[in-house]
């Protein structure tokens, strides 16, 4: 019964996927720079955005969506099916009040009712339907895969809808919140003007260069679209970006540097906003080729890094130590009680020694395409590793091509995950054994029957000890070597209000063209 | 007659040079590692759809035929659809096309006067505080690179001083006035990387000429250093000068990239990197085709004026 959910493109990885967080993690997440008043939203004024994560070949049509700025177009002119909000929960945004009967395999909607299209049509299931199913089919949509599992979407009445699934999935309300899935008027096609129920119609734009959306109603999202007019420029050089919003001509900039916001943060006028995320960089092995095959090399590998000390100097401190399983601490089954691999050379040549090695040398296949900082966190996991007997021969490999010739080809490389809105995304996508991308060949049947069995538990406290049980799994005996998770890092100028962490992506889940206010 | 002969031989020769690269080109572009077609399938390649799209972008023909078909298209108007889009090229190149040329020409009317007048002055001061300064300045700037001389500007005329915009984003309908305060900085940062070639070729070449018999003369005749300099040496310095200015405005064409990338200016250069990128073939010809067509025109148009400003060039016997 399990298709393969994990088809997407790579790029949309590369393009940065933030993970949902819990609520408990976010909510100490500090906002960073001056006090900001808890002030009541203000009506009017032109946001400017910087952003980078955009290209001359960009189109509007949501099928299509591999970059940032495509996606904050979207939500600035259309509404998604269900929003994620701050405290990473699932919340009604097209469709509302939803339930499931038990195994998670049928669902029922409710369709938020008086809501109008910017060409006044008035929203209802067809319109919700002929959207989903655009990424259904012979649909290209990076969507598809997650929705693979529906096999019918019924209306059954004009403010409400039924979704039939071949196999129960507890996530499918965070599966609907996919940025892929915008909603527009049944039967409508032409991407080139795309008519929405967001705050926003799209006045002007050019692809990879320049979009103006303006306001032309009421917003039916409370406390929403305050600004009159979203200015949305692509700038893809992050200096250029960070001088843009020092010198005053764009209110808001995403994807700083983050060997360089500390001095951000001292300049006047300037806040950063600092969200942590689920993208993680990775150093993969091979758990079917010598020598990572033996758990024990794993495991040595994993006690001669130095976790913080990677942290510490590749991100500035702008990012957590991962523990070689992909769940962040931002997730709501993330497992605490998991011991933390710390670096310890004497249990790495202890695991040496199990292995019957006393010393090994492993060619370790890196380039920055990879994640940023790949080759620093090498040379540091190099320095490191020495004390244990370990040599890492690092093999600088060319960025172009890295993802053809190198991932999933070379037995240890460096290697990039943007996180998933949920765990069942996450380890679907890269461990489970039959998983195209299991990029560490690392196969297990007992968590393969596991990871089947959450998918479809409704009761949370049982699920949430099935996916401990996995992370523990992974982390002691997977092949991935996880040293960080990455912070998403973003800038506003003071004029900007309400710009606050996202646990889903940066830019506030990139609806943050409705969501701040100006001064 | 023989300026007539020599300008068609030129133009000949130029039309030889273009159709050779034209041909490397192409071939480069299918040098690249990857099929264009799995390239643009990515993962979703299967073998059937590899097959289908293989033969939908003709890629079975032989490379020669393919090149011709090309050619064809490219000498009746027709670059080609991109991959990537589906749209015309022309109708992506052209507006960006537009843009470079005007950012080269913004860049090139400050330059050009400031290199060949500041390079005139110098070869009748030579040796003066002047010169030295003329020279050390623009060897400086010319050191530098471009993205290094690009951040100083901003973090001077945009962060600080607030003067000038640090984006140079221009589009379609922006009023003239507006066009050239963005694109100022980044024709500054041009002006400062072609400046120094420009003068230290117009001050050499100018004092080459001045050990000639004929300057001589001039001088025993009593004229002013300036007047030697201006209407006896200078003259017969041109066509160097020339054909140096040349390479720099075509530089100022087809260089830029750098520059588009730092002041986020839509130009051809940025649209070839992102077509070589996303493996879009068609676009990245066309790009080569445009700056190659730039880059010969402005040598063939450079000889021409050269051989005009100085008559002993006409003839090839004697050069």
């Amino acid at each position: 019964m399990s298709k393969p959910q994990s088809m997407i493109d790579r790029r949309q990885f590369l393009g940065a996927t933030a993970m949902i967080g819990a609520a408990a993690g976010l909510s100490s997440l500090p906002l960073i720079g001056q006090a900001r008043a808890a002030d009541m939203p203000v009506s009017g004024g032109h946001l400017r955005l910087g952003m980078g994560g955009g290209s001359t070949t960009d189109s509007l049509d949501p099928t299509t969506y591999l970059q940032w700025v495509p996606v904050n177009l979207g939500y600035q002119i259309m509404n998604g099916l269900i929003e994620i909000d701050e405290h990473n929960k699932a919340t009604p945004e097209l469709l509302m009040n939803w339930e499931s009967k038990p195994g998670a395999a049928e669902w029922v909607f409710d369709v938020r009712k008086d809501i109008t299209f910017s060409n006044g049509k008035t929203l209802d299931a067809d319109d919700i339907i002929y959207s989903i199913n655009l990424h259904r089919g012979k649909s290209a949509s990076p969507a598809k895969p997650f929705l693979a599992a529906i096999t019918d979407i019924k209306k059954l009445s004009a403010n409400q809808i039924g979704i039939t699934m071949s196999a129960g999935n507890a996530d499918l309300p965070f599966l609907l919140s996919d940025y892929h899935i915008l909603v527009v008027p049944n039967g409508f096609t032409d991407w080139k003007n795309p008519i929405g129920t967001a705050g926003y119609v799209l006045e002007h734009y050019e692809a990879g260069v320049r979009c103006i959306t303006k306001k032309t109603r009421p917003y039916w999202k409370t406390g929403c679209g305050n600004v009159d007019s979203i200015e949305t420029l692509v700038i893809n050089d992050v200096s250029a970006r960070t001088a843009a919003l020092l010198s005053g001509q764009v209110d808001a900039i995403n994807r700083l540097d983050a060997r360089t916001v500390d001095l951000l943060k001292k300049r006047p006028k300037v806040h950063v906003v600092q969200s942590a995320a689920g993208q993680h960089g990775v150093f993969v092995m091979n758990c079917t080729d010598a020598p990572f095959k033996d758990n024990n090399v794993r495991m040595a590998l994993k006690y001669a890094i130095n976790r913080q000390q990677i942290v510490d100097t590749v991100l500035r401190g702008y990012g957590r130590v991962g523990n070689d399983q992909p769940i962040p601490v931002t997730n709501e089954f993330y497992d605490a009680s998991i011991p933390q691999h710390t670096y310890d050379p004497d249990k790495a040549k202890y695991y040496l020694k199990q292995a019957g090695q006393s010393a090994l040398s492993v060619d370790l296949n890196v380039s920055d395409v990879a994640f940023t900082g790949a080759t620093d966190s090498a040379q540091l996991f190099q320095q490191s590793a020495a004390a244990s007997g370990i040599t890492v021969n690092i093999k600088q490999q060319p960025a172009d091509g890295y993802w053809d010739n190198i991932w999933m080809k070379q037995p240890f490389c460096a290697s990039y995950w943007g996180g998933r809105p949920t765990a069942d995304q996450m380890l679907t996508i890269a461990y489970k054994s039959d998983a195209p991308w299991n990029d560490t060949f690392w196969k297990n049947a007992d968590f393969d029957k596991l990871l089947l069995e959450a998918r479809v538990e409704l009761d949370h406290s049982k699920r949430a000890e099935m996916y401990g049980q996995m992370q523990s799994m992974i982390s002691s005996t997977g092949g991935a070597l996880i040293p960080m998770f990455i912070d998403y890092l973003e800038a506003g100028s003071n004029k900007v209000h309400g710009q606050k962490p996202n646990p889903m992506f940066d830019f506030m889940g990139q609806r943050i063209g409705e969501k701040v206010w100006l001064s | 007659m023989g300026i007539l002969r020599f300008v068609a031989a030129r133009a000949a020769l130029g039309v030889l040079t273009l159709i050779a690269v034209s041909i490397l080109l192409y071939l480069g572009t299918q040098l690249l590692p990857g099929d264009v077609a799995s390239a643009l399938l990515g993962q979703s390649a299967t073998p059937e759809a590899l097959a289908v799209l293989r033969a939908k972008l003709g890629l079975n023909e032989p490379a020669y035929l393919r090149y011709l078909h090309w050619l064809w298209g490219v000498v009746h108007g027709n670059l080609g659809n991109s991959l990537t889009t589906g749209t015309p090229i022309a109708s992506a190149l052209m507006p960006r096309l537009g843009n470079t040329l005007f950012l080269a020409g913004y860049a090139a009317i400050i330059a050009v006067p400031l290199a060949v007048g500041l390079g005139i002055l110098s070869a009748i001061r030579e040796g003066s505080l002047m010169d030295r300064l003329a020279s050390i300045l623009s060897l400086a700037t010319i050191s530098f690179p471009e993205f290094f001389v690009s951040y100083i500007l901003i973090v001077v005329f945009a962060s600080e001083l607030g003067w000038l915009p640090s984006l140079a984003t221009v589009y379609g309908g922006m009023d003239f006035w507006d066009r050239v305060d963005a694109t100022t900085l980044p024709a500054i940062t041009l002006t400062l990387v072609v400046v120094a070639h420009m003068l230290r070729m117009t001050r050499t070449s100018t004092l080459a000429v001045m050990s000639a018999p004929y300057v001589e003369t001039a001088f025993l005749k009593g004229l002013s250093r300036s007047r030697v300099v201006l209407s006896h040496a200078l003259p017969n310095a041109l066509g160097p000068i020339i054909n140096v200015v040349a390479i720099n405005l075509a530089y100022l064409v087809v260089g830029v990239v750098v520059v588009e990338v730092v002041f986020v200016y839509p130009g051809v250069g940025q649209l070839m990197v992102d077509a070589v990128t996303k493996r879009d073939l068609p676009v990245v010809q066309a790009c080569g085709l445009v700056f190659a067509i730039v880059f010969i025109g402005l040598n063939t148009i450079a000889d021409i004026c050269a051989a005009l400003a100085n008559p002993r060039l006409r003839s090839r016997k004697r050069q």
